[in-house]
């Protein structure tokens, strides 16, 4: 009977320190967690189901009104330009991405095969740029795109665009941009996966009779492909929610969804319709990174090589 | 422990096939016919001064079990590699069934490769791991489904060809590596360490099954081992390799028995080199005593293998009789290993344990050696 009593005293003791070693270990994190994100996003979700009040706060009653906005209905009947806004986002998202992965993968390559000594002063180029501010290198590409610089002469020229237009502000000043500011993020998980690529895969696939074409698509790219889905999604979401570069190298002319979002909290104009835009941003990248889940395991053989 | 199961099994099955098989068999050597090998004088230096081939001669007959042997950093890898075209040569040449192909890119080659890491495609299943180079090739898809099953059912490989890379243990891998290879039916097989990161039970048992394969297709053969036991084995014929230089070619017996020189010697084990003094007609001086051999000898180095040794108790004279005392003993079971100090120098000695009495530590003793098991060399 006591025995008993001392072995369950034993385990509540047991499990007291088990609580206190979580309380400890756990709870700062989790508390920071819930109180800087799971709120605010609770209040933001809340907030795009209000009604809009005066000097664009929300109100009560409860609406939908905000997504039937989104959605381009208005006051006039209803207008694409919502639509084009999250199209333009995709498009753009998916070109820039495309790009990023094409400049940042024979880069993150041959910075495997160089010399040992000068990897890391390589790496460490691909990566100072981003210790700048984003703005401040934005407003350097502003400058170096503007009409009349050489830049811009030289694709004025060559027929590229209209005379004395720049090549700022324009969709493809949007695209550079974007391009320029992720590359780290595609380089970095890629180099990652190209230093530890096994080589005796590579010669298995030659000494099996594959053309060096075919032996980089069986041997090489699935190995590099967990790097790969890694910086898509470092790239691509971010560059989804994108408001600086729109902001500045788009000349307001080529919005992103973003941009929409910010503008309905910044101007004081429609938080429940930035709020519905918010959350319409949340799902476009739910969704984008099932699919990657989908592709990343169907091209790695069934096994789960992204997130 | 699966492993080991299932390699017994396979040898049952394998002892119990063996009459329907022998017809399949002959079928099978008349459609895959094994070409020979001719190297001259390759070469091959990394960096600087880091030569890994320096002018190899070798020839390698048409359906022969063919075995580099050496340390790690002899050139044997290097040499294996320039025959499956990944590694280029710097200079010589290469014929395989009487073609030219040094320069021939490795996918261009009917030679495969059984790596010794495997090199399995990872997100791969085990079946498109082994129909991998016939699809490379362009091979139908229902051709493909039947050598894939013809393969697995010849290396025996029963429910592996469903399962996955991640969920195979080493000793399934190394022959889902065997059949990816055999699969594609080259004119010659290679195989770089295949059995190095095996343990030994399992080791052995794929050594016979290994053999086995080899003699049923009468396929080339090119092994590489840093093993003189794996080595001797399972060649027909062995080449020791060191520094770039080819030692020794020849049979397991002549290699171990008669070695080339000093190198060949100590790396098929042997320890008891002497220095020859004198010579006088068969009659040698040397560092250990004065030895009687069987006919004119060259070199200036005498060898005594352990196992040719008799021991006798006490000091007796006699021609050949070179009196020691024992300084160290490894009783083994099946035989004993004895250190015995002889004038100035040490001696090893094998006894067989024929369940009499053994030598002890301090004894006295007299080493006999017959004159004809006394092999000279040089350096």
């Amino acid at each position: 009977m006591s025995t008993n009593n001392i072995a369950v005293m034993g385990r509540s003791q047991g499990m007291v320190r088990e609580a206190r070693h979580l309380l400890f270990t756990v709870a700062p994190g989790a508390l920071w967690i819930v109180i800087f994100l799971v709120l605010p996003s609770l209040y933001l979700m809340a907030v795009a189901f209000m009604s809009n009040g005066p000097y664009g706060l929300p109100q009560m009653p409860l609406s939908l009104n905000s997504f039937k906005q989104l959605a381009g209905v208005g006051f006039l009947g209803w207008s694409p330009g919502n639509l084009y806004t999250l199209l333009r986002s995709l498009w753009q998202t998916l070109v820039a991405t495309g790009l990023v992965v094409l400049v940042a993968y024979p880069l993150a390559y041959y910075i495997t095969i160089c010399r040992a000594k000068w990897r890391p002063i390589m790496l460490l180029l691909v990566v100072v740029p981003s210790w700048t501010n984003q703005v401040i290198r934005t407003f350097g590409w502003m400058n170096l795109l503007a009409p009349g610089t050489p830049l811009s002469n030289a694709a004025e020229v060559l027929g590229f665009i209209p005379p004395n237009m720049g090549l700022y502000p324009s969709n493809f000043a949007v695209t550079l941009g974007l391009v320029y500011n992720f590359l780290p993020f595609m380089v970095l998980p890629l180099y990652a996966a190209f230093e530890k690529l096994d080589t005796a895969q590579v010669e298995a696939a030659q000494d099996l009779y594959a053309r060096p074409a075919r032996a980089f698509w069986h041997a090489v790219f699935p190995q590099t492909l967990p790097g790969l889905l890694a910086g898509i999604v470092l790239v691509a979401i971010p560059a989804f929610g994108m408001y600086v570069i729109p902001e500045l190298l788009g000349g307001g002319k080529a919005m992103m969804l973003g941009n929409l979002v910010a503008t309905q909290f910044s101007g004081g104009s429609n938080w429940p319709l930035g709020a519905a835009g918010a959350i319409l941003m949340l799902i476009a990248t739910f969704i984008g990174l099932f699919a990657m889940r989908r592709i990343g395991k169907r091209l790695g053989g069934g096994e789960e090589v992204v997130i | 422990m699966t492993d080991l199961t299932n390699a017994v099994n396979t040898t049952e099955r394998l002892d119990r096939e063996e009459a329907r098989v022998a017809a399949a068999d002959a079928a099978a050597r008349g459609k895959r016919g094994a070409s020979s090998i001719r190297m001259q004088g390759l070469r091959k230096q990394f960096g600087r001064d880091s030569i890994a081939l320096a002018g190899v001669d070798l020839d390698i007959h048409a359906g022969e079990f063919f075995t580099l042997l050496g340390p790690s950093g002899c050139g044997k890898t290097t040499l294996l590699r320039i025959l499956a075209g990944l590694e280029e040569a710097d200079d010589g040449q290469l014929t395989i069934g009487g073609k030219d192909v040094i320069d021939t890119p490795p996918h261009q080659r009917s030679v495969n490769t059984v790596f010794q890491s495997y090199a399995l495609f990872p997100h791969l299943s085990v079946r498109e791991n082994l129909a991998f180079g016939l699809k490379m090739r362009g091979v139908a898809a229902k051709a493909r489904e039947a050598k894939v099953a013809e393969i697995a059912q010849f290396i025996q490989l029963g429910d592996l060809v469903d399962r996955r890379i991640d969920q195979l243990s080493g000793g399934q891998r190394q022959r889902i590596a065997l059949a990816r290879a055999l699969v594609c039916e080259p004119d010659v097989l290679l195989l770089d360490e295949p059995l190095s990161a095996l343990d030994a039970g399992l080791r052995s048992q794929l050594q016979v099954e290994l053999l086995r394969v080899q003699k049923r297709l009468g396929m080339t053969f090119v092994f590489v081992t840093h093993d003189q036991d794996e080595a001797m084995v399972m060649s027909d014929r062995i080449a020791v390799l060191d520094d770039g230089h080819i030692q020794q070619v020849g049979p397991p017996q002549e290699v171990y028995e008669r070695p080339a020189n000093a190198f060949v010697a100590r790396f098929m084990g042997h320890g008891n080199l002497y220095r020859i003094h004198r010579r006088d007609g068969s009659r040698l001086s040397t560092e250990i005593g004065t030895l009687q051999m069987d006919g004119d000898s060259q070199g200036e180095l005498v060898l005594m293998r352990p196992e040719t040794l008799d021991l006798k108790p006490g000091h007796v004279e006699g021609p050949n009789h070179l009196p020691g005392t024992i300084t160290e003993r490894l009783y083994r079971g099946s035989h004993a290993e004895f250190r015995i100090r002889i004038a100035d120098t040490t001696l090893q000695a094998t006894v067989n344990n024929r369940g009499r009495r053994l030598p002890d530590v301090g004894d006295e003793v007299t080493v006999v050696v017959a004159p004809e098991d006394l092999v000279t060399l040089s350096e």
